[in-house]
């Protein structure tokens, strides 16, 4: 019986946050690209919290617009509050965080699909991926319809064989409502690939008309909004703000809980896959932390057409009449009612230790994963591994070295490098603790660390390539006439020091000396910087950063510069670790399973000790001279 | 470019205590000139390689030792890097501060087998010894694992164990916050994390402080004095704990029922575990004492055998003597102050040992003891456990690098620095601490956020 064929370079499979990037990205390389989703009204669709970004996934979603990405200026485009968290805390650790009107968000993202050239939108279930000798051939659908392809990225998401869960109550189906992917689990398994099963939840979405904002705290936006994207102009985007609202649960909603444990999945074994514990459900939260009086509710707009609102807080799995009992008891929610009841959600996904640092499937060429398939959690995480599977995808099709971003240049090198490495028990988070050199990976530097590698690839317009190139230059000179400008121990400069709160000067100080005083700034010295040029914003900003934390920066610099010389020693991709006299068993087991790219990464590995290291280097080092 | 690594390079106690502290690394030279005082003042930096100079080895301008220093600029040499190698004579305790003083002056403690790493990875080991080069980092792993963590002291581990449980839950406090500080507040915490890392420098300092009087190591020489009720073993203890240039340590809690004690004779540190005194007996409370001074005689590197030379010896006398006529034995006539039954030469019939006469009542004979005890172990009559004075450097150093990081943590609460800066030195005096107990760091920090916080959405 014919059937449709088609013939393309890159398949993407899945159209949430990474399949989008992944495969924008594809296209935009010049890749012709097809990608599938169950539901084209469910492109991008943001099924569980409505903000894009806060502390760590902020810095991701800064790198992938730096990267060349589209998700920094979707959200931009889509935002209806914005706040810059951790601003009074040092620069690593400021994070913006955008509340997002969910509709627009996916509409906007959908439109930018459309009109992208060489991409191509599909609504299909993808229920087999066709593989020859260890080969990625393509995918099949279930209505049998074949999609010849050379490269294949997986970003399936919470879909493979879904089932949600709340009460006794669970039926397979996808997030909201939407269809499960039911049969592409089985293709992968018989392909070879390890499947796990993991577990997420969301809280309930309720009508605003029954909630009662008096009983709760306001919670505004910034007065001035700071643009998630290098390209947007930070003017083009302050506007009006909606508020978020806080308020607690109680020992009263407490006891609700405990009174009815034995009716919630979670408790009675119905669900088996694992959770993560940074985003527990309320039930969690109160058997975990009993000794806590009151947890927080943040109840935030769904978007501006809608009166939905979501219980931030309150994910749950409990049954329908506990969920309105629970809720009830918040202040402020007495009369709630809801429009769509909470529930948590299991879903087939992988052991990311199959991946290479590429993103590839180690033991499929050209098969690709990114996203919360990967075991991972979150938009921003899942759009950073999107564009990377999707980059690579491409690159790989033309026949080309893959990106790599290492730890050292990214929360994306550090979230990836962390899947494929540590073998993670839950859905991974990023945090901002997680990145070793973290000083370094600033939210404000993203642009100076990651534009290169986009505009290597192709994602990025050499116009921005070299608007990137004269702001790095402008920098670098502005921190070279600060470090020389001699201050002198003028009236006017006493003034202005006393004025900030600081000591007078008894000998002269260069400007960039007075900069690292926790009192001053780059800007506050203005007055007393005469022959200061007229900067960018932007510029000024990374001045400052870098001679107010120099101490601390020129160490994580030393650090790194330890960390890429293991980075950069590369290991034979097919080495046999079992060959290796005097590598300790576990060692041996571990590498081979691992397959790690680099010394530095096998030094990641647990179970991997410093003398297995060594004992390894000194291997490497016959093998070099053997050739 | 690779940093410059130190270490004692020699079988320590070879013959006549001489022993080599070498430098290997692109600022092996520098670093020797920060600790070598040259007596016809030349600065190591400008002598022709390979040639030998004679001075002073100063740590901090401190005079340590004198000591003949060998240049040797690279690429000939054994690691294919400018080495510098200090001959010390002044005994282990001297070599140790030789080899602390060049730490100090900016080299790094060598991993086990580093050396012959660095050589086979620079080219100077020859292919086909590649597998001699893994034997020996394997071996020289293994060797300096089981020792480091058998030699620590159970209760000191236990202190490192609760210094870094403090700054454990301070950073995920703190990293709590920071990931979610719409739920935690820290702006209020300064001064609880400031008594937090005032208590944590506090015992890393008292920790760094018995350092230097060995007592972080549990085994030194073991030692292990024996004899019959009322020979005098516990007077001589005590003779020895008073002498000024002995430093005695009690060991609190000690699972046994015998006394330890640490003491550092003239630069030896000497494990003296003092048995309960042994005499034939039907009696079984007694007889288990006996039977736990054999089990002690038998794992110890150097047996004191106490005598009452104003009794004549006895059966009890010989079967002690039978059970420890294989081991190094130092044989002390006590109570030279009564009349004379037992002399020297009756014991060595017996027994091959080194003996020497003392009255413990009236301290005479204790600095020829000492004399002798020293001579012992520097003619390698008596063999130790090199690797316990290289594992207390290794712990000595990572004490200090934790304290430093405390001491800058200190500093940044002064002036006002944000909690996200404070994490990165106590995440290093963290992982220093984890160090020496030999824990991974294995994702501590992430778990601990998620089981001490409730997170999230």
């Amino acid at each position: 019986m014919p059937n449709i064929r088609e013939e393309y370079d890159v398949v993407v499979v899945g159209a949430g946050h990474a399949g989008c990037e992944a495969a924008l990205a594809a296209a935009r390389m010049g890749l012709e690209t097809i990608i599938f989703t169950v539901s084209v009204e469910s492109i991008a669709m943001m099924p569980c919290n409505p903000n894009i970004g806060g502390s760590s996934k902020g810095h991701l979603v800064r790198e992938i617009d730096a990267l060349g990405g589209e998700m920094g200026k979707n959200i931009d485009a889509t935002f209806i509050q914005s706040k810059m968290l951790n601003a009074s805390k040092g620069p690593a650790v400021h994070s913006l965080r955008a509340q997002a009107d969910k509709s627009d968000y996916s509409r906007r993202m959908r439109n930018v699909l459309e009109n992208t050239e060489h991409l191509h939108i599909r609504q299909a279930e993808v229920s087999e991926i066709i593989v020859n000798d260890g080969k990625i051939g393509g995918v099949k659908t279930v209505s049998g319809a074949e999609y010849i392809a050379k490269a294949v990225v997986l970003c399936t998401g919470v879909y493979l064989k879904a089932r949600c869960i709340y009460g006794d109550v669970s039926y397979y189906t996808g997030p909201n409502g939407l269809q499960a992917a039911n049969h592409l689990t089985q293709s992968l398994i018989d392909n070879g690939i390890e499947v796990r099963r993991f577990k997420t939840g969301t809280p309930a979405r309720v009508d605003k008309r029954s909630v009662d904002f008096s009983k709760m705290t306001e919670q505004f936006g910034d007065k001035r909004v700071v643009p998630f994207s290098f390209e947007t102009d930070p003017e083009s985007i302050q506007k009006e703000q909606v508020s978020c609202w806080l308020t607690y649960t109680n020992e009263e909603t407490h006891k609700i809980i405990m009174d009815n444990l034995d009716r919630s999945p979670l408790y009675s074994g119905d669900i088996h896959g694992t959770g993560p514990r940074y985003c527990p459900s309320i039930e969690d939260k109160v058997v975990r932390f009993a000794d806590k009086e009151r947890h927080q509710v943040f109840i935030e707009p769904e978007g501006l057409y809608t009166n939905e609102m979501y219980l931030g807080g309150m994910s749950s799995s409990m049954p329908e009449d506990v969920q309105y009992a629970m809720y009830r008891t918040v202040p402020g929610l007495e009369n709630v009612r809801i429009v769509r009841n909470a529930y948590a959600i299991e879903y087939d996904c992988i052991n990311a230790v199959q991946l290479k640092s590429s993103l590839e499937f180690k033991k499929i060429e050209g098969l690709f994963a990114g996203g919360q398939f990967n075991g991972s959690s979150g938009y921003e995480e899942a759009a950073a591994q999107g564009i990377i599977a999707g980059i690579n995808a491409a690159l790989f099709v033309k026949k080309e070295e893959p990106l790599i971003l290492d730890r050292s240049e990214s929360y994306i090198g550090v979230l990836i490098d962390d899947l494929v490495t540590k073998e993670t028990a839950e859905p991974y988070r990023m945090m901002t603790s997680r990145a070793e050199y973290r000083l370094i990976l600033r939210q404000d530097n993203a642009d100076i660390r990651l534009t290169k590698y986009g505009y290597r690839v192709g994602l990025i317009s050499e116009e921005r390539m070299n608007r990137l190139t004269r702001k790095i230059q402008l920098i670098d000179e502005e921190i070279e006439r600060v470090k020389s400008v001699n201050i002198g121990t003028g009236s006017e400069v006493q003034k202005v020091l006393t004025d900030n709160g600081s000591t007078e000067l008894t000998t002269g100080a260069t400007l960039a000396e007075l900069i690292k005083r926790p009192e001053l700034s780059y800007d506050v010295l203005a007055p007393i910087d005469k022959h200061r040029p007229e900067l960018p914003w932007d510029v000024c900003e990374q001045v400052n950063i870098n001679l107010k934390y120099e101490g601390y920066i020129d160490r994580q610099l030393r650090q790194v510069e330890h960390f890429k010389k293991l980075e950069n020693k590369l290991i034979p991709d097919n080495l046999d670790y079992f060959g290796i006299s005097g590598l300790r068993k576990e060692a041996m087991q571990k590498l081979d399973k691992f397959r790690p790219r680099s010394i530095g990464q096998a030094s990641r590995i647990s179970g991997v000790s410093p003398a297995d290291i060594s004992v390894l280097l000194v291997y490497l080092e016959s093998l070099r001279r053997k050739h | 470019m690779e940093d410059t690594i130190a270490a004692i390079s020699t079988s320590t106690m070879s013959s006549g205590g001489i022993s080599i502290v070498r430098i290997s690394g692109p600022d092996a030279i520098s670093i020797g000139d920060k600790v070598f005082r040259s007596k016809k003042n030349i600065k190591l930096a400008d002598v022709q390689s390979h040639t030998v100079h004679f001075g002073n080895i100063c740590d901090n301008g401190n005079e340590i030792d004198e000591a003949l220093v060998i240049v040797m600029k690279a690429p000939n040499t054994y690691t294919r890097e400018n080495i510098v190698e200090i001959d010390c004579h002044g005994g282990i305790l001297v070599t140790k501060k030789v080899l602390e003083a060049v730490l100090n002056a900016g080299a790094r403690l060598a991993e086990p087998g580093e050396f012959t790493k660095r050589a086979f990875l620079n080219g100077r080991i020859d292919l086909s010894q590649a597998e001699a080069v893994i034997d020996i980092i394997n071996a020289k792993n293994d060797y300096a694992l089981k020792s480091s963590v058998n030699q620590l002291d159970g209760r000191l581990s236990e202190k490192i164990k609760n210094i870094r449980e403090m700054i454990l839950n301070n950073v995920a406090f703190i990293e709590a916050a920071l990931d979610d500080p719409e739920h935690f507040d820290i702006d209020a915490n300064v001064d609880n994390l400031k008594n937090d890392v005032e208590n944590c420098l506090n015992n890393v300092d008292n920790l760094l402080k018995t350092c230097d009087n060995g007592r972080i190591m549990h085994d030194g020489v073991r030692t292990v004095i024996l004899g019959k009720t009322n020979a005098g073993k516990s007077s001589l203890l005590n003779v020895l704990a008073r002498e000024e240039r002995a430093i005695v340590t009690d060991i609190e809690g000690t699972t046994r029922d015998t006394l330890e004690e640490m003491i550092n004779l003239s630069g030896i540190t000497l494990n003296l575990i003092d048995t309960a005194g042994i005499r034939k007996t039907d009696d079984v409370v007694e007889s288990i004492g006996v039977n736990k001074a054999k089990k002690l005689a038998e794992v110890a590197d150097l047996v004191i055998y106490v005598v009452d030379s104003s009794r004549a010896l006895d059966d009890n006398d010989y079967e002690i003597m039978e059970l420890i006529k294989d081991k190094k034995v130092l044989v002390i006539l006590n109570k030279a102050d009564l009349a004379q039954v037992t002399t020297a030469d009756d014991i060595k019939k017996i027994i091959n040992c080194e003996t020497v006469t003392i009255s413990a009542k009236q301290e005479t004979g204790i600095e020829e003891l000492e004399e002798t005890v020293k001579n012992m172990f520097f003619n390698g009559e008596v063999k130790f456990n090199e690797d316990v004075y290289i594992t207390s450097t290794r712990h000595k150093e990572l004490l200090k690098k934790a304290d430093d990081s405390l001491k800058l943590v200190l500093d940044g609460i002064d002036n006002m620095v944000s909690e996200d800066f404070l994490t990165i030195d106590l995440m290093a005096a963290y992982e220093n601490l984890g160090l020496i107990i030999g824990e991974e760091i294995e994702d501590d920090l992430a778990n601990r956020i998620f089981s001490k916080f409730c997170m999230g959405k």
